[in-house]
């Protein structure tokens, strides 16, 4: 794996996926900032990571979706490349249209800092391959503009192609709206692209991967894309 | 050249945040409030003075950036 972390004014959880990956790949990964115009050869990962980019002005990522590194990321997006984007990252993604649809305000207003859970939709992606269909990881989650929603055309055809891989659900697997923390049309919490290589997600994985931090349901994640990456190698 | 460009959620977007002002109005007793919807003003002043170019650049400033229009509509005014 040779992962590509991209930087921005304000994002603050650079230095977590950093060690993630890291811990998870045994390889170290570059962090690229926002005015490079290149990613480093070979790159095989590009991860946008959380945090406030440009303090939220303007709408949360959308400044940070047209700073000059994300043209390459376009490309390396048009090309195959897989793209992990988590909640900041998630924002900056949709508004840079590499995938469809909004993260609107919680549709309770409140800024959720958590632990939640995940209902993995399918494992036959590189995001979720480490993880079994229906299984439910814990991970925790910090936004306040988490609320997916999408034209109706948009959900149904992520639906029916299989492009939500995560929702928010209660701890046995349910779907309930009380465990749909900020709204999000059909407790969506995580998206991928058309061509699948790309995913979007508000909760933070990188967050959960170690025993000392008392949860590691987040390293399946990072596994699988090692699993996929290093095969493809 | 000095224009103004309006951003508005789109009808049937949810707006969390207009609502809770107009609970807010509500509650402080304005007559009259039926809804509130809450939106963005920007204020630009642009050189030159051609006037179909000004309107150009500024529905290019609104269509790259200044409106997601997935969930917004804008409108462009040239104030002077």
């Amino acid at each position: 794996m040779k992962a590509a972390v991209l930087v921005f004014p304000g994002i603050n959880r650079e230095r977590d996926m950093a060690r993630t990956l890291r811990l998870v790949s045994g390889k170290e990964p570059a962090m690229v900032w926002h005015a490079e115009t290149a990613l480093p050869a070979k790159t095989d990962l590009v991860v946008i990571p959380g945090g406030f980019s440009y303090g939220d002005y303007l709408r949360c990522g959308a400044i940070a979706a047209r700073a000059p590194i994300m043209d390459a990321v376009q490309a390396h997006a048009a090309k195959g490349g897989l793209v992990l984007a988590v909640c900041n990252g998630f924002q900056i993604a949709c508004e840079a249209g590499l995938l469809p649809g909004v993260l609107m305000r919680n549709a309770r207003l409140k800024f959720i800092c958590r632990d939640l859970y995940l209902r993995v939709e399918h494992s036959d992606s590189p995001f979720t391959r480490g993880y079994n269909a229906g299984q439910v990881v814990k991970v925790p989650a910090a936004h306040g503009e988490g609320n997916y929603t999408a034209d109706t055309d948009t959900i149904v055809r992520l639906e029916q192609d299989g492009r939500v891989l995560f929702r928010y659900a209660a701890p046995d697997g349910t779907l309930d709206p009380d465990w749909n923390f900020n709204g999000s049309v059909n407790s969506i919490a995580g998206i991928t692209n058309e061509k699948g290589n790309v995913l979007g997600m508000m909760p933070h994985p990188e967050n959960h991967v170690e025993g000392a931090i008392g949860a590691t349901d987040g390293r399946g994640l990072f596994a699988g894309l090692v699993d996929t990456l290093g095969k493809a190698a | 050249m000095i224009a103004r460009v309006t951003v508005t959620l789109k009808t049937g977007i949810l707006d969390p945040q207009g609502k809770a002002i107009e609970g807010a109005l509500k509650s402080l007793g304005v007559a009259g409030v039926a809804s509130v919807r809450q939106g963005k003003v920007f204020d630009i002043e642009l050189d030159g003075a051609d006037r179909a170019k000004t309107e150009a650049a500024l529905k290019e400033a609104a269509d790259k950036l200044l409106a997601n229009t997935v969930i917004e509509n804008y409108r462009v005014e040239i104030l002077g």
